[in-house]
């Protein structure tokens, strides 16, 4: 019996995956369906109504805490992106095969480190340190966990680079300063862009390492969510989510667009 | 050359970075480990772990995790598979991804609505005639909800490295007269091995220590090493004894890790 391997896909394993695609959506259009129901529940639904909508926009502290979220995410990612830019530039450029092994084993760290652990240590050094718990140690704590993702995307983007394109470009008779930004820093552009939104989205989904960090005057998202879940339903927070679910599209969208200019060739280097 | 100089340029913020971030907070979870609640120098939180308590509650997250981990593997492995055949894999991909963007808490908090008591699952269950239940507050609900969690992060590797793998392979394979059970357990599972590798260690460290999930699905039925470390933490506020769980939990992470192998190795 000869079988091809890239044959179609049977309608029983069609099933299997249109069963994952529904269990991976489900809870969130369930989420989003309910945001508009008058009654007040997640299990009855009365009458369409936008009025979870128009009390989440009059709730100014909920406004607050989004604007917070927002600006804790862009200037960590900002400050990750550059500090890990300069790493993988750094790491890169080591010669010594095991100085460099070290030093990614220690990027790692924070990657695999679960966020429990990076919240409590992070609340025992912000306190010896004495650092306020607040918006700097978030804003901090968010800026250390994003740098390691930033250098894992810059850096296979940098080993992908030619040296021999440094080599022309000194013969050439650029400077070291030429030669970073006109030849590496444009080569290596779409792994900052794809660091910087990963980073982004690693601020906007943290939970655990806020909660730890945070104080009593300054809360994020996914922090007050917690406490307005632990109160039970609330149907603001369904409105919220379809509202976050929206913003998490945009954000796919220009992520996926981003990629695609990440093909290879696009610079004309391709090896 | 000042090569050289501009290289340590380059590393200073980057360094500076790592003794702060990941050095120091290591060493200080380890030097806060060895101090009792009152602040003396005591070895009294590791005989605490040492305790029957403790090691039950070690011992059912591991079976939790591990539960978690097989669980999201079996039903990740034939997800992987039948995606690199889909025509716009990377597409599917990409959708398959979108949900792990969506905010943890608010995935959390939808299934509070599904599971609950009125909730549609128990609408479902009267529907068909089994009649209501209580799903929320239970082992299923905790189990069910971190796999629906961790699905695309066990996905990810295991699609990579199925999309890696060389077709001429398996016609080989075909060619000599494998057929496709042994086709795939003596060719396409050994070579993927490395995706499948990487996708429990990223699903069986966090479901260690969730918390949230334990606190919000669970209904603290379920103490895993996270939500003992968050307890001791926020809660009793006995930084050493959280710490000492902590030094556990990060002394089993890289024992994974090494076990797993790191797949980074000499990028």
């Amino acid at each position: 019996m000869v079988y091809k391997l890239d044959q179609r896909i049977t309608p029983l394993s069609r099933i299997f995956l249109v069963l994952i695609f529904f269990i991976l959506y489900a809870p969130i259009f369930f989420l989003v369906f309910y945001s508009f129901n008058s009654g007040g529940t997640m299990y009855h639904f009365k009458s369409f109504t936008l009025d979870w909508y128009k009390e989440l926009f009059q709730d100014s502290r909920l406004l607050i805490i989004v604007l917070n979220t927002l600006v804790i995410a862009l200037v960590s990612s900002l400050f990750a992106t550059i500090i890990g830019t300069l790493g993988a530039l750094g790491i890169h450029s080591i010669r010594k095969q095991q100085t460099k092994n070290t030093l990614l084993s220690l990027n790692n760290v924070l990657i695999v480190s679960p966020d429990v652990i990076i919240g409590a240590s992070f609340l025992i050094l912000f306190t010896m340190a004495g650092i306020k718990l607040g918006m700097y140690s978030v804003l901090l704590s968010h800026i250390a966990f994003s740098i390691p993702i930033v250098v894992l995307m810059v850096l296979p983007k940098l080993s992908e680079m030619s040296p021999t394109l440094i080599d022309a470009a000194r013969d050439l008779g650029a400077s070291q300063w030429n030669v970073l930004t006109k030849v590496v820093l444009p080569f290596i552009t779409p792994g900052i862009f794809a660091g910087f939104f990963m980073a982004l989205t690693y601020s906007l989904d943290d939970f655990a390492v806020t909660f730890f960090v945070t104080g009593n005057g300054f809360t994020t998202l996914s922090v007050e969510i917690y406490s307005l879940a632990r109160r039970g339903i609330s149907l603001n927070v369904n409105a919220l989510s379809a509202l976050l679910f929206l913003f998490t599209l945009v954000l796919v969208v220009v992520y996926y667009f981003i990629s695609q200019r990440n093909r290879p060739g696009r610079w004309g280097v391709k090896k | 050359m000042n090569n050289k100089v501009t290289r340590n340029l380059y590393l200073f913020p980057y360094a500076l970075w790592i003794v702060l971030f990941v050095v120091a907070p290591l060493l200080l979870v380890l030097y806060y480990s060895f101090f009792d609640i009152e602040g003396h120098f005591s070895l009294v939180n590791y005989k605490t772990f040492f305790t029957p308590v403790y090691l039950k509650m070690t011992l059912s997250s591991f079976w939790y995790a591990f539960l978690i981990t097989v669980i999201a593997l079996i039903v990740s492995y034939p997800t992987a598979y039948l995606l690199t055949k889909t025509k716009h894999k990377q597409l599917w991909l990409l959708l398959i991804i979108v949900p792990s963007w969506i905010n943890l808490l608010l995935k959390a908090y939808a299934f509070l609505g599904i599971f609950g008591t009125k909730g549609i699952a128990n609408s479902f269950l009267e529907a068909v005639g089994i009649g209501a239940k209580q799903i929320l507050f239970t082992d299923f609900s905790f189990v069910f909800v971190s796999v629906y969690i961790f699905i695309p992060f066990m996905i990810l590797p295991i699609f990579n490295s199925l999309n890696e793998l060389n077709p001429t392979l398996l016609d080989a394979a075909n060619d000599l007269g494998a057929s496709r059970w042994i086709t795939f357990r003596r060719v396409i599972f050994p070579l993927t091995i490395d995706g499948v590798k990487a996708g429990c260690q990223v699903v069986f460290i966090p479901a260690l220590s969730l918390f949230m999930l334990t606190r919000l699905i669970a209904g603290n039925r379920v103490i895993t090493l996270g939500t003992a470390i968050e307890q001791q933490f926020l809660v009793t506020r006995d930084w050493g004894m959280g710490s000492t769980i902590a030094v556990f939990l990060i002394l089993i992470m890289f024992l994974i890790i090494s076990l797993t192998g790191n797949r980074k190795r000499g990028v």
